[in-house]
Parts: structure tokens; sequence; C-alpha cells
């Protein structure tokens, strides 16, 4: 056994593990710490998405201070924690800064590649949600070499679709009357898009991706109102009865 | 206010020239100032069909461009009162038909005419485009088969969205289905479509079923528009079919096979 196997097993047995591994934090860059609006206009920030920031660990970024002028750095650090931020640490600034940031407990940290950093849309919406898109009606037949999209919301057509026509959508696609072109749902890769028809005579029908064409369908329901929906990875059609 | 009515299908050979020629004269026979313009340049028959292609001076496309004035170039029929012919140019291609001059002619037209038709050439192009553009009303002249029924499909889809009543959001174009080249032998075995399928699948109102007939090529290559065979199949046909047309309650006639005595069918003789 040589040095460096035994050197390995130590390791192994070793009741820790140390790593190396990189993290996205947030970084505050401190512009003018002693504004006078300076925590009330990032206190109406962190209320937009109270969650995401509850006890965020926070990098002082002291590169962009306006100024050489000296703030008050533990005083600021007691006024993030009020706020549920918890400072981690500096990087930047002066060696005087970074001597007054070592003394109140934040170590100095090395530059890092820099993302702009926002909570996720769905946390953001602590707004009122936007109004949902209504849906494209299309009254008349389409007829063949006639392409309608949906963009970002469901079609709902009152007439047949032609051969040779093409009905698309982001959301869902109905057609009530006979299905005779093609039909594509979900065209983002929205895969919880249907397609309802009243009568399956298509050329083609598809949901995010997923696509039949006419010599795959089950006799069964040739002609036939269906519902078609992803289930699982495959598109499932199904027959349903109308009126 | 003269009507302008366009004679299209998308594809071509189905019969919109034969279709266009006997609608002109059905109306004119009917005692309506009528016109008929051949849309086709560059492929000029209708006035083959007509029987006036050796009285062409001017044309269509020499009045578009100022070079004759619409009297001289328009062609009176010799057989048929209030029926004129415009035809078009065999020499120009379909780029001659500019949207100013068409619509310059067809308003001088309505003016002298009850009726305007237009004999629309094949395909959606230009020339297509510019004969359903103006128009009031459309006959879609389809044949009872899968290709000639799709291309009718998208010309009802054009006419929806390119002509001059869908741009500027007025009444739309009134749409006849015109099934034509009917053979009630071979829709019964199954080889051709049913005016219902095909019903099925435009769904317009029809106009009229003519009858597959040796008459009308006949017809065409003697230059008399079939309507004036009042015994052929296909002449009564039409001229049912301009009836309809004008608002006359006519029953369909041609749609299901004639029936055969014993006698027919022991000898073989076709119906």
């Amino acid at each position: 056994m040589t040095e460096s196997d035994s050197d390995a097993d130590r390791e192994r047995e070793a009741p820790y593990q140390l790593r190396g591994t990189s993290f996205t934090m947030m970084v505050l860059r401190l512009i003018d710490p002693e504004a006078p609006g300076f925590f009330s206009q990032l206190s109406a920030k962190l209320d937009q998405a109270p969650n995401f920031y509850a006890n965020a660990p926070v990098i002082l970024d002291l590169d962009g201070l306006a100024s050489e002028r000296s703030f008050h750095l533990p005083g600021l650090v007691r006024r993030l924690r009020s706020l549920n931020l918890v400072p981690v640490g500096v990087h930047g600034g002066t060696a005087t800064q970074q001597e007054a940031a070592a003394t109140a407990g934040l170590p100095v940290l090395p530059a890092g590649r820099s993302t702009r950093f926002e909570p996720p849309r769905a946390e953001a919406a602590a707004a009122p949600p936007p109004a949902p898109k209504p849906s494209l009606v299309i009254p008349e037949p389409v007829r063949s070499g006639r392409q309608i999209y949906a963009e970002g919301t469901s079609l709902v057509v009152l007439a047949p679709v032609s051969p040779g026509a093409e009905v698309v959508a982001d959301g869902d696609i109905h057609v009530h009357g006979p299905l005779r072109g093609r039909a594509i749902a979900g065209l983002k890769g929205e895969r919880g898009a249907r397609i309802v028809c009243g009568a399956l005579e298509a050329e083609m029908v598809s949901i995010a991706g997923r696509y039949r064409v006419n010599e795959d369908f089950d006799p069964d329901v040739a002609k036939k109102p269906v519902h078609i929906s992803l289930v699982g990875d495959a598109l499932t059609i199904a027959a349903y009865r109308s009126g | 206010m003269a009507r302008i009515i366009v004679m299209t299908s998308g594809k071509g050979g189905v019969g919109k020239t034969t279709s266009a020629a006997s609608f002109a004269t059905g109306f004119a026979l009917r005692g309506h100032r009528t016109v008929v313009i051949d849309f086709d340049v560059g492929l000029r028959n209708l006035d083959l069909v007509m029987g006036c292609e050796r009285r062409v001076v001017f044309d269509f496309i020499n009045v578009i461009n100022g070079e004759a004035k619409l009297h001289q170039a328009l062609i009176k029929d010799k057989r048929v009162d209030n029926l004129s012919i415009l035809p078009t140019s065999q020499t120009r291609d379909k780029e001659a038909l500019t949207r100013d001059g068409v619509e310059r002619v067809l308003a001088q037209l309505k003016d002298e005419f009850d009726v305007v038709i237009c004999d629309s050439p094949a395909g959606i192009e230009k020339g297509a485009l510019m004969a359903l553009y103006f128009a009031d009303e459309a006959v879609i002249v389809t044949n009872p088969e899968v290709s000639s029924v799709r291309d009718s499909d998208r010309i009802l889809g054009m006419l929806a969205a390119k002509s001059r009543r869908a741009e500027l959001e007025l009444e739309p174009v009134r749409e006849h289905l015109l099934l034509t080249r009917y053979d009630t032998a071979r829709v019964e075995r199954g080889e051709m479509l049913t005016v219902e399928d095909v019903l099925e699948i435009l769904a317009i109102p029809l106009l009229g079923v003519v009858p597959e007939s040796q008459s009308v090529l006949r017809a065409s290559n003697i230059g008399q528009p079939v309507i004036l065979d009042d015994k052929s199949n296909a002449g009564q046909a039409y001229a049912d079919a301009v009836g309809r047309f004008l608002g006359e309650q006519i029953e369909h006639r041609f749609v299901k096979p004639e029936r055969r005595g014993l006698f027919d069918r022991l000898l073989g003789r076709p119906a």
C-alpha cells in the first residue's frame, strides 16, 4: 500500500468532507448607504417577494460607493438583518473599508461572475395576476391553404376546418365541426393543451410536439367527436358522446 | 347596378370557360344585357368557345393600357342579343392585369351591362386574384374529385380573405357551387364523389349539377356555348342553373342515374 493510498483512506474515514463549490448569491451593491431613502426603497423592493428574500445571504459590494465617504458598516449590517437579509461578506472597497468589514466579522471575498439576480416570475406575481387572454374565435369555415395561429391563447373554430388548412394554438384547439386539416395545440410545449373536435377527419394532430397522422388513427375514433390529450408521453385520442 | 360574377375553381380543366360562356349566353337569352370577360391572359380561350376568335381586333389588355377604346374591343355575339365578349391578349401575361386598369374597365362595363361575368384563369396567382377581386358573386366550378374539391376550397378561402368585399369588410361575396362533369354511373360505382360528399366539404349552396356529356366537347369545337344545344343534358343543366341564379325554383336534375328500361339493359345501351 502506498502512502497516497493511505492518505485517501484517512480522508474517507474523516468525520467531514472538504469540498469546493460555487453558489449563486445576491450582491447588494452599495452606492450611497447614507442616502435618506436607502432603507425604505430597499424594504419596498424586498416586499415584492418576501419569501424569496427572507433570510437570503447577501454580499455587500463596496466598489460602487459614490465616494470615499466613510459610513458605519456595523450599523448597516444591523439594519439589513432587521430587514431579514443576512450579510455574509464584502467585496471590493478600500483597505480601510475592508478592515472595518473584518472587524465586523465579514470576510472579504474575491470578485465573482455577475448575473442579474431576480426572484422567479411566479413570486413576482404578488401583484395582481394578469387577466387571461381570451380565446381566438373564428366563426367561419377555415378553408384549404389558410393558417390560423392563436398566439398565447386557445383557438375556437365554430365551423369546419378543411383539408389543407392548418389551425395552431399555444393553448387548446376546439373545432365545433369536422376537423379535416391539421391541428397543432400547445405549440410552445404546453403539455396540458388539448384538441377537441366535432368529427375527427384530420390530416394530422399534434400536442406539444407529439403528433399522429391520419393513418395512425384508430378506426373506432375516425369521424367521431373526440378529445385529444397527452397522457404521459402518449398522444391519446378518446371519443366522447356529443349532445 | 350591374352584378359582377366570377367563374372560378382554382384547378384547371374543370369547365370554367365552358360555364362562363353558357352562363353569359343564358343571362342574355333571358334579356339581361351581359358581357363576359376573359381573364386568362396569355391563354386566350373564351373567344374560341364563343365562336368569335376570327373577329378579335383589340382586347382587354389594350383597353387597360389605353391603346383602344372599350367599344373597339367588345365583340357583339351574332346569335344572341344583349351579349358581348371582351377577349383577352394571347401575347401578354398576367402582369398586364393591373388593379386600377381592371377596376376602370369594370366600372365602364357596369354602366352599360346588367351582368358582368369574369372568366378566371386556373391557379391562385395574379390572374385568378384579379378575376375574383371585384366580384359580387362567385360561381365555384368543381368536378366530383378530391383535388378539384380541395382547390375550390382554397379559392373560397381567397374570396373570403382577398376579395375587395373582404378587404373593405362589405357584405361577403355570394358563393354558388356548380358541379360539372358529373357522371352518375361512375358515382354509383364509387369512382367519383357524390354531390353530398362535395357539399359536405365546401358547405356552400348548390347552384347546379352539369352531367358529363359529349355535347360539351362538340359545342366547344364548333364555338357554340353548350347552353344553346337544348337537346343535350348539359345544355339543359346550364339553363336550369342560370334560372336558379336568377331566383327561380327549379328542381335539381342529373343527380341520380337515369332509369333504363329492361330492353336498354339487355341490349347494353348506354343511358
